[in-house]
């Protein structure tokens, strides 16, 4: 077949049997694939090479504190949603060596690793996720200063997206407006459609590059009943979603309730073990760690993640600012939800849903917020 | 952003917990020019790195100086160093006190123990332009009289600069014969007129709370009060979250803050 030029905002239509072309199209390109595969009973991004290494005719069942993996009984590729793993573990890794540093006579040198960043491409990456990367672009590129090591992973990123055609109990990204139909910033979207007229992806491109790929992957354009059977994919993903949080002035809804209750109540239950925040796509924080070694010659800073419900998080000479569990939880969901609008211009949840699953208690950051609107002290003294 | 190496050019002790290294660069390079109360990540190698203020006169800027309380792992491998030993530093960060823009009126500082530190660099630069301010007034609070920084300074700057100062101490040990109490009680008597004075204060967040109610008792409006503000601190440029003070990041929104920007959060429970 003749390669015929697309552009972007251009959709075509891939058979099942072509995904593996784009595979190795981008494979082609010098992109590493990251994609979704099945690791100790849930889905795990992870390096990929073909086809045969996605989750085929696997779903997902999830609720608070609860996640299982389970035979959907069709062969979709991403018939499932999220698992614990995020992609910002590749642009925002959980450990990093941020420098090393050695004495001489002057003092000392520091080096820092400014190899080139293996050029990735995240197969399979979802509205919410989408968003999240988005979200953490603004935290990390567009302040004040810039993460040069995100910056260095995130340059080469190729994003191919997957709409969402089965949702979980926990998903509520409908209310945080990032799904299920993928936003902006995506280079590929792709669209998976298992009917009578067979198994095949309708697939947008969302750049020039994504175009130029696509343009490289056996296709045929899409007609008004492809691209039709894409917006019900869609339409019915959004109809099954079943979870909502009503975001409506929740920046001072959570700041005006900074002494209610309930903060008590979910500590009593919260164990403080900052699982929600590991599993979180956007959470950023981190520690750093500085060692040496015997010879006291050589130094490291080593970068990790870190979570606010640790005591340590907020220690200063004397105690930790925060030694409650009830103020731990509200920094936490105040920060998601209220103060992350002030410093970052977008709310610091994307819906997908994690945290509640991965909750040991089940702890849900949606009933929470309802819990607190319901009897929203501000509103009952005003 | 990357340690820079500086070597100490002098070791001072001051107190018995408390020291102070004046640093200059180690490579030639020169330091950046810094503003009264922002500060440094101060790096021992192999040890840790932890925010200091700058307490050197700005108008020297090739020297920083930091004073330092030997409280943990990081400042107490600090005060183990010598003359010519080489740290790492990161900086200067953060928010500086509105010096110049507080010509005109009257300047009352208040300190708490260690700081005093932060706010030298000010009064540093309110003395160097003497005839731009009405009164100023350095309240000063320590726990003994053992523990008072900047001792020949004080007595220098009362002298030549006309800067009204009141120290005084929680327990009263030797000769002391000056006040006892916490710096507070100073508030309601010092020298200045509330209403054309602005306030730097920097201390314990307990001590900055009741400060900032007997500013306001004395009717020195919200946006005329200046606070510095501490929290645990990782990376100063706003990307490890330890800082977050409420909305704020006080390393790179503060620490200085201007009280009404605050006054939502300060003093509430945990935050
Ligand atoms: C903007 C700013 C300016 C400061 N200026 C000065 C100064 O001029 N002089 C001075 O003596 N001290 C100053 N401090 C406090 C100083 O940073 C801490 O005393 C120091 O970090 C303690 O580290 P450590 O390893 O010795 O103590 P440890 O108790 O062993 O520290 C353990 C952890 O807690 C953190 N930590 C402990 N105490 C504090 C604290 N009070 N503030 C922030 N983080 C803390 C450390 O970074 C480390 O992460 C300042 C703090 C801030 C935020
Ligand atoms: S707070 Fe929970 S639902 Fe929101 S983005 Fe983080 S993990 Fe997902
Ligand atoms: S919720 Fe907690 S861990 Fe997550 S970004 Fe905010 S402060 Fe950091
Ligand atoms: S010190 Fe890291 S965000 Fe402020």
């Amino acid at each position: 077949m003749k390669e015929i030029a697309l552009k972007a905002g251009d959709t075509v239509v891939v058979a099942r049997g072509d995904l593996q072309a784009l595979l190795d199209a981008l494979a082609a390109r010098d992109y590493t694939l990251i994609g979704p595969t099945v690791r100790d009973g849930a889905i795990a991004y992870c390096e990929i090479r073909t086809v045969e290494d996605l989750p085929a005719g696997w779903e997902d069942e999830q609720d608070g504190g609860t996640y299982r993996l389970h035979r959907r009984g069709d062969g979709r590729l991403f018939g499932f949603t999220v698992g614990p793993h995020s992609w910002k573990q590749f642009l925002y890794p959980p450990v990093l060596k941020l420098w090393e540093a050695r004495r001489n006579g002057h003092g000392f040198t520091v080096h820092r690793d400014e190899s080139p960043q293996p050029r990735r491409a995240f197969i399979g990456v979802r509205g919410c996720e989408l968003a999240a990367i988005g979200v953490q672009d603004q935290v990390f590129l567009h302040g004040k200063y810039v993460d040069s090591t995100y910056q260095a992973r995130r340059e080469g990123v190729f994003i191919v997206a997957v709409n969402c055609g089965h949702v979980v109990s926990t998903c509520f990204c409908v209310s945080m407006k990032t799904g299920p139909k993928v936003g902006k910033g995506f280079d590929i979207a792709l669209t998976e459609i298992l009917d009578a007229d067979g198994h095949r992806f309708v697939a947008e491109a969302g750049t020039a590059r994504g175009a130029e790929v696509l343009a490289a992957v056996p296709h045929r354009p899409a007609d008004a009943s492809d691209r039709a059977a894409a917006e019900v994919v869609s339409a019915n993903a959004e109809q099954a979603m079943k979870r909502s949080m009503d975001t409506e002035g929740i920046r001072d809804l959570l700041y005006n309730n900074a002494e209610h209750p309930r903060w008590e109540a979910v500590a009593n239950r919260c164990m403080t073990c900052a699982n929600c925040t590991m599993v979180c796509p956007t959470c950023f924080c981190h520690t750093v760690e500085d060692v040496t070694d015997l010879s006291g010659s050589h130094a490291e800073r080593w970068r990790k993640w870190d979570s606010c419900f640790t005591m340590e998080f907020s220690y200063i000479h004397g105690g930790s600012v925060r030694p409650s569990a009830s103020a731990r939880y509200r920094q936490w969901m105040t920060h998601k939800l209220a103060s992350w609008i002030d410093q970052f211009g977008t709310s610091g949840c994307v819906g997908c849903g994690r945290c509640i699953t991965w909750c040991p208690v089940g702890i849900d950051i949606t009933e929470e917020v309802r819990a607190i609107r319901e009897t929203d002290r501000a509103a009952e003294e005003g | 952003m990357i340690p820079q190496p500086f070597r100490i050019r002098q070791f001072r002790q001051e107190t018995h917990d408390t020291f102070t290294l004046e640093l200059e660069p180690a490579n030639g390079a020169a330091p950046a020019a810094f503003q009264p109360g922002q500060f440094n990540m101060v790096y021992v190698f192999g040890v840790g790195e932890v925010p200091i203020s700058i307490s050197s006169n700005p108008a020297s800027p090739r020297l920083f100086m930091h004073t330092t309380r030997e409280v943990g792992t990081v400042t107490k491998a600090m005060r183990r160093l010598k003359k010519g030993d080489i740290v790492g530093v990161r900086g200067p960060f953060g928010t500086p006190w509105p010096v110049e823009d507080s010509a005109g009126s009257d300047i009352v500082i208040v300190a708490g123990g260690i700081g005093l530190a932060p706010l030298r660099p000010a009064l540093y630069a309110l003395i160097n332009n003497r005839d731009r301010y009405g009164r100023i007034v350095l309240l000063y609070g320590t726990r003994s009289p053992n523990d008072i920084l900047y001792q020949k300074e004080l007595k220098q700057w009362r002298a030549e600069f006309d800067l009204e100062v009141y120290v005084t101490v929680d327990r009263a040990i030797g000769s002391w014969r000056g006040n006892v109490g916490v710096v507070t009680q100073l508030i309601p008597k010092a020298p200045f007129d509330p209403l054309s004075s602005v306030a730097f204060v920097c201390g314990p967040e307990v001590m900055m709370r009741f400060t900032v109610q007997e500013l306001q008792r004395r009717g020195v409006a919200e946006d005329k009060i200046y606070l510095s503000m501490e929290r645990n601190m990782k990376c100063a440029t706003g990307f490890c979250g330890h800082c977050q003070y409420g909305p704020t990041f006080v390393c790179k929104n503060g620490p200085v803050f201007r009280f009404d920007r605050i006054a939502d959060i300060f003093g509430k429970r945990e935050i």
